[in-house]
């Protein structure tokens, strides 16, 4: 799920992330409230800080959340600072967890609740190059197929393949896509506004892609939701109400201001070191857009579908990720106010 | 006046017309020579960008596969070596420390080849300032790019490229390759020998490629992301694919694709960096599969071919003004001469003879020109001069001729009535000379009291020399002519006189008539001349019988006879020569007798006081515009007879008037 290219890099973002997790002030914020009347707040985004989370960055950035009340840090994600442990820990208040992950959590005993679910459909799609003569699902079969690591990135792919009785040979998938640009595999994960493009930004047209969009096969896993411990809820609604709020207005705000939006994006990059090309974070920040604002929901909600949450929870339980199935709405707590 | 328009109309015509094919020419050549120099640099161009681009490439491959080497050499050593971590970390230190180009070597294990237990092995020697460390990786580094990538190939791999650890300026690649060990017969995967290179040196390559001022290098790799790129906002963040979708530019992305699959190629091209037109010429560098891209500034490579082209134009219209500063100087000194002869000449022509001409010095058409007229002007004078005199004397000549013509018509009688006293008949001439002096004449006078002797004659010649003929005839006529004597004995006198004395060998005719006032009996001699017609006083007409005679002046012993008739009262004669009815009109038709005849019959000669004047009018009415060809002589007697009782004299009528040859 990331643009990073080599270990070294991917090192020093360690090293930057251990400082800054080690920050006294972070820590300190995070309890109590600093000046102003503001309240402190952690965030972890469950990646580097793209177009992914432009909301939350735009809200950051345009004192939405300091309108709201509170002193947010966004703690910047990255392939060793996976948000949910951040949250598991207490290091962060807020964090972003795909819905499998999080039920997931749920069941071993993390008690995480669903504040607002901001993809409305499934990024992941598996992609192909049509010369390697994969056109349909079956053509999979005993073929190389790049996947994520983890058992529960594992599960849509795997169903996937279920459904078509195909048997491709998994080879877990690195932080790039570079094993298939090589040829390593005849088919990569990819999400659709991260990796997709950039095959397309390697010189491969989209003509000469097969891609399986798991959206399209029932396969909707809906990712990134905001999460956080139900404790935190509970100790503090109001905080989580207008965390929930101020992210939602951010949103808003980065979609009707892409311009702007973009500037920041790539401002928060370069400072951060990660190569970044404008044209990828458009095209992120529009299919973040697409998947978030799909045409047949009014705007961003931030509502997890209660069908949705079943047919994942489902999905775990029959492949024995999950022994039992949390209540709805013990699981998802909209604090996006007043649309409920 | 039209001479200066001349002037410039030819000058003009001139300049424009050895302009214009000078400019043609010019044109000609000049796009000719644009065309060919652009193109032999352009030829030229291409060459060296293609010689520099693999110049450069085969530098950096020669150093890339400098640094494959050492990884090779560490593979093959392994394949049949195991040694423990102490050997191998003196290996990968002597790999680092003894090849200035690697940063950084490793050797990776595969999970468990070293040990049940030891599910990751890697070590990892590095430079850090003079000093090299060895670490070990705890990670999973089995899914990273530089062990997963040639594990999964089977085959060694370059590394794209990446920043460093230490320093994030610093670009970094890694060159790995799998290495392989005989277990129970197989060649299975032991692990992945790695070298790490700073691309410090490679981007400095790059970089030192200058074209021109603005002509750069760049270098992309094989996913087209820029690793050098005189924009560094650019490297490592976009790829060529990305800068064309920015720029919505699909040559661009053609032309990528074709850089990363290994193309090369020589392509026009706007740099992204500049802006500015380029030919790009792009090679891939064999060992990694990136590819050099060299953009060079059209403009700027092609500003010698321009300057040259520049002075060949200035040069042109320097040659061009030259040209035309000949070309009008060269009109003008045509031109000018030629005005000056042509205002001259004007002067000239208006009679102005003694005008100087232009010197003109020059032997060429225009100097001829000049000279000819110069020429012209002298025989003009002298045809002037020549003709001045001739007028002179041809006027004195006239002069003399008018003389001539009064003494002519003085020796004529011409006081009309000649005999006033005499009632019994009237008499009236006239005479009009072709010339100033005429060959006809008349004469009358009074043989003895009743005796009129009427003559008129013709000389065969017209002019002076008749004149004087016919002045002697008629001397001779008077001075021959006798009392007593009939008119066929005065011809006959006068022939041999006029034959004796006629040495140009003319001759003249002659009537003579004798009338007898009294009777009327009138007597006459014709020497060849025109019968005389009687006007009988009934109005009929006959022609007087001939009397065979002969002109005279030929023959001096010819028998002339004389006849007779009788005039009535009222009768008249009229004599005439043969200007009257030899009188011709524009188409040259004669008057003849019948015109003269009919002319008669309506007439009364005895009533029209001025009968003559009426035929020499109707004369000229018929001659138009046609010149008098010959001498025009009449005379007209009217006979009224001695006695004329109670008749009143028709001749005492008012307003008769002394009838006179006239002229």
């Amino acid at each position: 799920m990331s643009a990073f290219r080599h270990r070294r890099a991917v090192l020093a973002l360690g090293l930057a992330a251990a400082i800054l997790a080690f920050c006294p002030m972070v820590k300190a914020g995070r309890s109590g409230t600093g000046g102003g009347g503001l309240q402190k707040a952690a965030f972890i985004p469950c990646w580097v800080p793209h177009a992914q989370f432009a909301g939350y960055y735009m809200a950051l950035h345009k004192g939405i959340y300091r309108k709201y009340g509170i002193d947010l840090t966004i703690i910047p994600g990255g392939p060793d600072r996976p948000s949910q442990t951040l949250l598991t820990e207490g290091e962060a208040d807020f964090g972003i967890l795909g819905l499998s992950i999080a039920i997931s959590m749920r069941d071993r005993g993390i008690r995480v609740v669903n504040l607002a679910q901001m993809l409305q459909r499934t990024p992941l799609l598996l992609v192909a190059k049509k010369y390697s003569g994969i056109r349909t699902p079956r053509d999979l079969n005993g073929k190389k197929v790049g996947l994520w690591g983890g058992t529960i990135n594992q599960v849509q792919p795997q169903a996937f393949f279920k459904k078509f009785h195909v048997t491709p040979v998994p080879v877990r998938q690195s932080y790039t896509i570079n094993l298939f640009l090589r040829d390593g595999v005849a088919a990569a994960s990819a999400m659709w506004y991260n990796e997709y493009h950039t095959l397309l930004m390697s010189g491969l047209n989209p003509d000469e892609l097969t891609t399986f969009f798991f959206n399209r096969y029932g396969l909707d896993f809906p990712e990134d939701g905001i999460y956080a411990l139900e404790k935190t809820c509970r100790r503090d609604p109001s905080l989580c109400r207008a965390f929930v709020q101020a992210s939602l207005e951010g949103w808003r705000y980065a979609f009707s201001h892409r311009g702007e939006t973009l500037d920041v994006i790539m401002d928060n990059l370069r400072r951060s070191r990660i190569p970044a090309s404008r044209v990828h974070q458009k095209w992120m920040l529009d299919r973040i857009g697409d998947l978030m604002l799909p045409k047949d929901a009014g705007g961003v909600r931030g509502m997890l579908r209660e069908e949705d949450y079943r047919q994942v929870s489902r999905t775990l339980l029959d492949r024995g990720l999950i022994r039992k199935i949390t209540a709805f709405d013990d699981f998802f707590r909209p604090w996006s106010g007043g649309i409920q | 006046m039209k001479k200066p328009n001349f002037s410039i109309g030819l000058a003009l015509k001139l300049v424009l017309l050895v302009l214009t094919s000078v400019g043609l020419i010019f044109a000609a050549v000049f796009a000719y020579n644009y065309v060919v120099s652009r193109r032999i640099v352009v030829r030229n161009l291409e060459k060296n960008a293609h010689n520099l681009a693999l110049a450069t490439v085969s530098r950096i491959d020669t150093i890339l596969s400098g640094v494959e080497k050492v990884p090779q050499n560490m593979a093959a050593l392994l394949e049949n070596l195991n040694p423990d971590d102490s050997t191998l970390q003196e290996m990968l230190r002597a790999v680092v420390r003894e090849n200035w180009e690697i940063s950084g070597a490793t050797v990776a294990f595969e999970p468990y080849a070293r040990g049940p237990q030891k599910e990751k092995s890697a070590l990892y020697a590095y430079k850090q300032g003079n000093r090299i460390h060895v670490t070990r990786f705890d990670y999973d580094y089995f899914y990273r790019d530089w062990y997963q990538i040639p594990r999964e190939l089977g085959r060694p791999f370059w590394s794209e490229p990446y920043y460093g650890a230490a320093d994030f300026n610093t670009l970094m690649a890694t060159y790995s390759l799998p290495f392989y060990r005989r277990k129970h017969g197989t060649r299975k995967l032991a692990g992945i020998v790695s070298a790490d290179i700073s691309l410090a040196w490679l981007q400095q390559t790059a970089s030192a490629i200058k074209i021109a001022k603005t002509g750069y290098a760049f270098l992309v790799s094989k996913n087209g992301t820029f690793v050098t790129h005189p924009d560094h906002n650019l490297i490592m963040n976009e790829t060529i694919f990305s800068m064309a979708e920015a720029r919505d530019d699909p040559r661009l992305r053609k032309l990528g694709r074709k850089m990363i699959r290994g193309g090369s190629g020589y392509v026009p091209f706007t740099s992204i960096h500049t802006g500015k037109d380029c030919w790009l010429v792009y090679e891939p560098l064999s060992s990694n599969g990136w590819s050099l891209g060299v953009l060079y500034p059209r403009q700027e490579l092609m500003a010698d071919v321009t300057r040259l082209n520049h002075t060949v134009v200035l040069l042109g219209l320097s040659g061009f003004v030259v040209i035309l500063l000949v070309v009008v100087w060269i009109a003008r000194s045509i031109t000018g001469p030629l005005r000056a002869l042509s205002l001259a000449t004007g002067q000239i022509a208006e009679g102005n003879l003694d005008v100087p001409l232009p010197p003109i010095a020059s032997r060429d058409e225009v100097g001829r020109l000049a000279g000819s007229f110069h020429h012209m002007q002298v025989a003009l004078k002298k045809y002037i001069r020549d003709l001045s005199e001739t007028i002179a004397s041809k006027e004195r000549i006239e002069s003399e001729l008018k003389i001539a013509h009064e003494i002519q018509m003085g020796i004529l009688p011409k006081v009309f009535p000649p005999f006033p006293e005499r009632e019994e008949f009237d008499l009236w001439a006239v005479m009009k000379p072709a010339r100033e002096v005429g060959g006809d004449f008349y004469d009358f006078f009074f043989m003895d009291h009743d005796h009129l002797c009427i003559a008129i004659g013709d000389v065969s010649d017209k002019g002076v020399p008749a004149a004087l003929f016919m002045s002697m005839t008629k001397t001779l006529i008077q001075a021959k002519s006798t009392e007593g004597m009939a008119p066929h004995e005065v011809v006959a006198a006068l022939q041999e006189d006029l034959v004796s004395n006629n040495p140009s060998m003319m001759f003249v005719t002659l009537f003579l008539g004798i009338l007898d006032t009294h009777t009327g009996e009138f007597v006459y001699c014709n020497a060849g001349h025109n019968p005389p017609y009687v006007i009988r006083s009934d109005g009929g007409t006959t022609r007087l019988e001939m009397t065979g005679g002969v002109a005279l002046g030929v023959v001096d012993d010819f028998d002339y006879q004389s006849c007779s008739i009788r005039l009535q009262p009222g009768d008249g004669v009229l004599l005439y020569t043969d200007g009257v009815t030899e009188a011709m009109d524009a188409d040259g038709n004669l008057f003849s007798e019948t015109r003269l005849e009919e002319l008669l019959a309506e007439m009364d000669p005895r009533t029209e006081s001025d009968f003559l004047e009426k035929i020499m009018e109707r004369l000229r009415a018929f001659s138009g515009a046609a010149p008098q060809s010959d001498d025009i002589t009449m005379v007209h007697l009217a006979f009224f007879g001695s006695v004329r009782p109670g008749m009143p004299s028709p001749r005492k009528g008012a307003g008769r008037r002394p009838k006179s040859s006239g002229h």
